[in-house]
């Protein structure tokens, strides 16, 4: 016994040189000290090869005019304009594709997954070959074919399609009537924001009362009635007035009106079709990651098939759809920095290659521009963080 | 006693009828999978109408209409009104779409037929052989020698893609990567990214999991950064900075910057892929290796990894298949790839035609299909092959 109690006092200590600690301090030491040496002896390169080739460096040229132009902005901008508004131009014309795409691509890609659990045979299959297709080719590929395929498509500026005398498609874009309120107008605009939260209290009264007394509420119908009706009173009481200024063909184009250019349409449609087949294949795993059991007790509850669909499966299904979705979200804003391909001025196109080849400051734009792509990415995931500790399942 | 003399109770079990017709054969399985509800019945006009719209146009595009090379076909066949696909144009450029500007063996340039057309490019010929050869008993599942192979396939064999395309030693001819181009720079970046960013993925993985934070802290950085950023600023970063960041006076080979910017980005989406499988494992493995006195590399590379890998084999080749797509990126910043000579070519006014770039592009993208499809119908093989859990 004695031995025993003894026994760990006897044995020896590692030595100094097979100690654990020791080692890990050692190690990350030696990890440490390489990254400094890297960085150090990269920061002197580059302050050695600027100094060569003779460039200035700084955040100056932030300022100065940038003497280019862009044809498609959201914001007023001309060759006058500042380097920093060129940025900015960029970086809102990338928001702008990758809103738009996102929206579109989880529509697109929701219907496709759940088309592909169809027990409809062609329509399972046809989504399959759609997704098939699209997600083993190359996105900037698909991009050129799109912007080659609506290039050769559409018709000359002389003979555009028209509809309704306001909308007109041809070779340089697509032309819109644009609206242009008056000042009444924001009244109308402000009834539409109360419309829409009148909608969800009305939601929130409608599940009460189905808790409550079990009785149902038509509620999709009622608040789409809600936000049309409301808002459109108020434009007819207040006599308030918008107008449109319509494009017009003015000698060799069309002016006025809001265009979307070929590029855009090209860039829009190659990312939303793209993604939507990885959106797809996330949403038909997340369905068929709900168990069967789950649909045999709803039906044997007595709900209803949508009911089935919109408290049981989806909520479920939403908790394995939602992480993936993200990184699609994410990859989406990335992959439209391709537009630089097909010449759409995003902020790639605009900032990395435009002004860094005027300014030549290439250390500067590539940090600032992966600062915006860092910051875009961190803020998206810690929205889908959010969400997703919101639906994350509740052990008890 | 009446009992008995029931007459319609039988004695033998009739034998079974057959199925009635209306539920078997095309009748029977069209009604349960085309037209079971009058919902069901809609989709199906609506998908058989998209079909008929959509068919008919592609088929006569790509296989009726098409122009095929042969005998006395030239440029004006395709620039005929109303014609599909110009495949003639394809074939026309074939070998600038595989070997890029890869210059002709001296001597078999001046033959004709069809062995000199392959030893025209008889360097860039073997590798492509080599490299079928080495890879077929690789992916095989039930060969033996794998270890072998797998490093004559990861390692040696890229060292002789490098001296077989540059030259310059063993008398031959030296070649400059500019003039590397087409599928083979395709294929060369492809390979080089898988033999880079798996390695260095599991590296980072590890480095992710240690308890040292410093270690911790760097590969965290690593990945995070190279993972919120578009692989074509990470190209032009590698295009613009790393010249920058070389001693003064020192180049970097096009290619190699390109090679480092696609290598990093997918070892970073790598690291990621691996940490789930890494993740996935039970603590109770680790602490058994440990228990009989593993040190960290012998349970990594003994107890861990083989099992952390193997269920995320899907992950991987999905990682593979996401890289060989993005070796297309690299055209953006100046390297000849399968992508980039079939763009130049469709300025070809030799062949300029109505459909010449569609042509081109269609004829890229079947390229890329068919090497990405081929990759995800592996994995999945595998996936079955592999796995050794009793739930199914």
């Amino acid at each position: 016994m004695a031995d025993q109690n003894g026994s760990h006092k006897n044995v020896p200590k590692p030595s100094f040189v097979n100690d654990p600690k020791v080692r890990g301090i050692f190690y990350q030491l030696v990890v440490m000290a390489i990254i400094v040496a890297f960085v150090v002896v990269v920061a002197q390169n580059t302050a050695a090869n600027l100094a060569a080739q003779n460039k200035s460096t700084g955040f100056d040229f932030f300022s100065q005019s940038s003497g280019f132009d862009i044809f498609f902005t959201l914001i007023p901008y001309d060759r006058a304009s500042s380097y920093w508004d060129a940025f900015v131009v960029g970086m809102l014309n990338t928001l702008l594709v990758s809103v738009i795409g996102v929206f579109l691509a989880t529509l697109l890609g929701f219907t496709l997954g759940i088309a592909r659990l169809s027990n409809n045979w062609i329509i399972a299959k046809m989504a399959m070959v759609y997704v098939e297709t699209l997600r083993n080719i190359p996105l900037l590929l698909q991009l050129f074919f799109w912007y080659t395929a609506i290039l050769k498509t559409m018709p000359n500026v002389k003979q555009s399609f028209e509809w309704f005398g306001s909308i007109f498609v041809n070779k340089r874009g697509i032309y819109f009537p644009k609206p242009v309120p008056d000042d009444i107008f924001n009244w109308v605009i402000l009834a539409f924001f109360i419309a829409i939260a009148g909608a969800f209290l009305l939601k929130h009264w409608a599940k009460k009362r189905l808790e409550n007394t079990g009785q149902r509420f038509p509620v999709f119908w009622a608040s789409i009635g809600i936000i049309i009706i409301f808002p459109a009173l108020v434009w007819l009481v207040s006599g308030a007035n918008l107008s449109f200024d319509v494009p017009i063909l003015k000698g060799f184009n069309y002016k006025g009106g809001l265009v979307l250019p070929p590029e855009f349409m090209a860039l829009l449609l190659g990312l939303v079709l793209y993604t939507a087949a990885f959106i797809a294949e996330i949403v038909r795993s997340g369905i068929v990651a709900v168990e069967k059991g789950q649909t045999e007790a709803a039906q044997s509850l007595g709900l209803k098939d949508g009911d089935r669909l919109r408290l049981v499966i989806i909520p479920q299904a939403m908790r394995v759809i939602v992480p993936p979705l993200t990184s699609q979200f994410l990859n989406l804003t990335k992959n439209s920095s391709l537009a630089a391909a097909i010449g759409y001025p995003d902020l790639v196109s605009v900032f990395m290659q435009t002004t860094l080849n005027q300014t030549g400051r290439a250390v500067e734009i590539v940090f600032v521009t992966m600062m915006v792509y860092l910051t875009l990415s961190l803020l998206t995931s810690a929205y889908m963080n959010w969400y997703n500790s919101r639906v994350a399942m509740v052990v008890r | 006693m009446a009992k008995n003399n029931l007459a319609f109770v039988r004695k033998d079990i009739i034998d079974e009828s057959p199925a009635p017709n209306l539920s078997k054969g095309i009748v029977g399985w069209s009604k349960e999978n085309l037209f079971s509800s009058p919902s069901n019945t809609i989709l199906t006009i609506i998908g058989m109408a998209l079909l008929l719209y959509i068919l008919p146009p592609l088929y006569n595009f790509v296989f009726g209409h098409a122009v095929w090379p042969g005998e006395g076909v030239t440029v004006e066949a395709c620039r005929a009104h109303g014609t599909g696909a110009c495949w003639a144009y394809i074939d026309d450029r074939m070998s600038f779409f595989v070997y890029g500007f890869f210059p002709k063996d001296a001597y078999w340039a001046t033959q004709e037929g069809f062995l000199a057309s392959i030893m025209q490019y008889w360097r860039v010929n073997s590798v492509f052989a080599v490299g079928v050869l080495l890879l077929v008993p690789l992916m095989w599942p039930d060969l033996k020698y794998k270890t072998v192979n797998a490093i004559l396939f990861f390692v040696v064999y890229p060292v002789f893609v490098f001296y077989m395309l540059k030259g310059g030693v063993f008398g031959l001819e030296e070649v400059q990567t500019e003039s590397w181009g087409g599928l083979t720079v395709t294929l060369i970046i492809g390979l080089v990214g898988i033999v880079v960013s798996l390695p260095m993925g599991i590296v980072l993985a590890l480095g992710r999991q240690s308890k040292m934070p410093i270690i911790k802290t760097a590969c965290i950085m690593f990945i995070e950064v190279w993972r919120a950023v578009p692989l074509i600023t990470v190209l032009f970063m590698a295009s613009v900075m790393l010249p920058l960041f070389m001693p003064v006076g020192m180049t970097v080979d096009k290619l190699l910057r390109a090679l480092v910017g696609v290598s990093f980005f997918s070892a970073a989406y790598m690291a990621e892929v691996v940490r789930g499988g890494l993740q996935a494992l039970p603590k109770g493995q680790s602490e058994a290796a440990a228990s009989l006195g593993m040190n960290y590399w012998k349970s990594m590379l003994f107890i861990i990894l083989p099992q952390a890998l193997k269920h995320v084999i899907p992950g991987i080749v999905n990682s593979f298949i996401a890289l060989f797509k993005d070796t297309s990126l690299v055209s953006i910043v100046g390297i000849f790839d399968l992508l980039k000579t079939v763009q130049i070519s469709n300025l070809n006014l030799d062949w300029a035609s109505e459909n010449q770039a569609i042509t081109g592009y269609l004829f890229a993208a079947a390229v890329f299909w068919v090497f990405c499809f081929g990759m995800s119908r592996y994995s999945l093989m595998m996936e079955d092959r592999l796995n050794t859990s009793h739930k199914n």
